[in-house]
């Protein structure tokens, strides 16, 4: 159990120390870049990938770009991908490391939006054109909201891997959560190691609890069957 | 009135759907679209409403050809309600009911009160209303569907296999139902089935297609079942022509008898082989042969000029009488068809 023993003592040492709870070093200022990163690559893949879905399933048209994404995502070396921006457009601003964080999160929400719109039931489509709504009608008032669980699904999950990745960032240089980790491995100071990955577990898990709240925000009860029935 | 004029439907692959169609739905009446698998009856149906465009010909709506009309315009003109009821998953009962008022843009209150109007006129409770469609049975769904079609009070009610996916009790209540509403309404409703007792049972006329989408036969379903115009229809109807025509020759001119009843404690004594004991209050008991006055023997009844002569026949068969008991709306006995009078009554029928 000493290990056990060892990491508990490491965490106090983190979390203990006065002195990680300010500066541009400290738990606050590294936790907000890494919310900041995070955030604004996951705002643009949403703004892409969100209307690109619902356009290709609603029309059925341009899935070649679907399944492009899908099987690109699966290829591409993040760390590579992170590292070839960086020497492409240099470590003077955050793009380089956001652009790669965008391709990243744009498939999954692309591939859920898509697959989203295509699988509702085709009678339901079948009725709402039967009643008179015209096609964005369709979309926006009876696609959206019946998909609305798959295409938040997309969301967490891209969320969850930006998160992940903006750990990997550090690697260029950048602030974020992932500097404790590697400075701490540089420094051989290992109770940063274990307070920073502590760090981005605890924030990965409040993402998640934050995305479970907007799906019961947004979903309506009757299409994730919530109420008990009669 | 809708008017289908040498309409035909072909796909590019060169598959024709329908061929050549040309009649006529009559306004206030239902008009049956009804065929086996591939004969063009449910592609016709959605020409009306132009969810498929016709390919030649045109169909008039009371002499306006649905061309010229901008889709989701015709569309919300026209009540449609397809076989899984198609309800909005995420939208209560009362705002799924509401989707075309509101489409139209009445105001919000004016809309629901609609709505739940309607959701009483096709007997749903209105404790239903702020559910969800999940929490309904498959039944109540289609009604649902049904009272969604009327919302706006559209002059025409396009239906397509409604009622195919409901159990054949609760289809027969659906049935009943749509009868009830269209004799209070007096739509023009087109109906597609493949189902032809559905067919016989709903509608005022019945239009018969055969595979390649032409018609075979367009006959109100007595005619049908009298005179199939030829052997594809004789084969679609089926079986028990003769016996199913019965249900549309009524009893009001069975000659009943009024001298074969007696009182309940009877003890025997008539001349005839066979009597039936009624009660006090005019309600049928039983019947007693001459020969065993104890024993009540079962009885089968049929409410005088307002059932078929299949029901009349019916109810004699339940009985070792072999008489049918005509009872009034009530209940109240108003008399017995003997085998002579139900021979005589059957006689007229299969002369025609």
């Amino acid at each position: 159990m000493s290990w056990l023993i060892a990491f508990f003592d490491w965490l106090v040492e983190f979390f203990g120390d006065p002195a990680r709870w300010s500066g541009p070093d400290g738990i606050p200022a590294r936790l907000l870049e890494h919310l900041e990163f995070s955030a604004l690559a996951l705002a643009l893949a949403v703004l892409i990938a969100v209307p690109l879905g619902l356009l290709i399933g609603h029309t059925g048209r341009g899935e070649v770009v679907v399944v492009v994404s899908a099987n690109l995502a699966r290829a591409l070396p993040t760390l590579g991908l992170l590292v070839m921006f960086v020497l492409l457009l240099g470590a003077a601003s955050v793009w380089p490391v956001i652009i790669p964080l965008v391709l990243l999160a744009v498939p999954p929400i692309l591939v859920n939006t898509f697959e989203g719109i295509k699988g509702v039931d085709p009678e339901l489509r079948d009725a709402a054109y039967g009643m008179g709504l015209r096609g964005g009608q369709v979309l926006g008032r009876v696609l959206v909201p019946v998909a609305l669980p798959l295409i938040l699904l997309g969301c967490r999950l891209s969320a969850i891997q930006v998160v992940a990745t903006t750990t990997v960032a550090a690697y260029t240089g950048l602030g974020g959560l992932g500097r404790f980790i590697i400075d701490g491995f540089a420094t051989k100071d290992y109770a940063r190691v274990v307070g920073g990955s502590v760090l981005i577990v605890l924030f990965a898990l409040v993402v998640q609890i934050l995305f479970a709240l907007a799906q019961r925000v947004t979903v309506s009860p009757g299409v994730s069957r919530r109420l008990k029935v009669r | 009135m809708i008017t289908f004029d040498a309409v035909t439907k072909r796909y590019p692959d060169g598959t024709v759907a329908v061929d050549g169609l040309s009649l006529e739905a009559p306004t206030g009446e239902i008009t049956v679209f009804v065929g086996p698998s591939g004969c063009g009856k449910t592609t016709s149906l959605r020409m009306i409403n132009r969810m498929i465009d016709a390919t030649e010909g045109q169909i008039l709506l009371d002499g306006v050809p649905v061309q010229g009309i901008d889709p989701p315009t015709l569309r919300r003109g026209i009540g449609y309600v397809i076989q899984q009821a198609g309800l909005f998953p995420h939208r209560r009962i009362v705002d799924n009911v509401a989707t075309v008022p509101y489409l139209l843009g009445w105001d919000r209150r004016k809309a629901r009160a609609r709505a739940m109007e309607l959701l009483e006129r096709v007997g749903l409770d209105s404790a239903l209303a702020r559910r969800y469609p999940f929490q309904l049975s498959g039944g109540q769904q289609q009604r649902v569907g049904v009272a969604r079609a009327l919302a706006a009070d559209p002059p025409v009610l396009l239906m397509d296999e409604p009622f195919s996916a409901v159990d054949p009790v609760v289809r027969t209540s659906l049935q009943d139902e749509l009868l009830r509403l269209q004799a209070e309404l007096n739509k023009t409703i087109v109906f597609v089935t493949h189902d032809i007792d559905e067919a016989i049972k709903l509608g005022d006329r019945v239009a018969v297609l055969r595979v390649g989408g032409r018609l075979a036969q367009l006959a109100d379903p007595k005619t049908l079942l009298s005179d199939p115009a030829d052997d594809f229809v004789r084969e679609f109807l089926g079986r028990d022509r003769g016996i199913r025509r019965l249900q549309f020759v009524s009893t009001a001119g069975l000659r009943l008898r009024t001298d074969l009843t007696v009182e309940e404690g009877f003890g025997g004594g008539t001349a005839e082989p066979w009597a039936l004991v009624v009660s006090a209050d005019g309600a049928p008991v039983g019947w007693v042969a001459d020969a065993r006055p104890d024993v009540l023997e079962p009885f089968g009844t049929f409410v005088h000029g307002r059932d078929s002569m299949r029901s009349a026949l019916d109810a004699a068969l339940l009985s070792p009488s072999g008489c049918a008991v005509g009872v009034d709306e009530n209940g109240k006995v108003v008399g017995v068809a003997t085998r002579e009078a139900l021979d005589e009554a059957l006689a007229e029928a299969a002369d025609g």
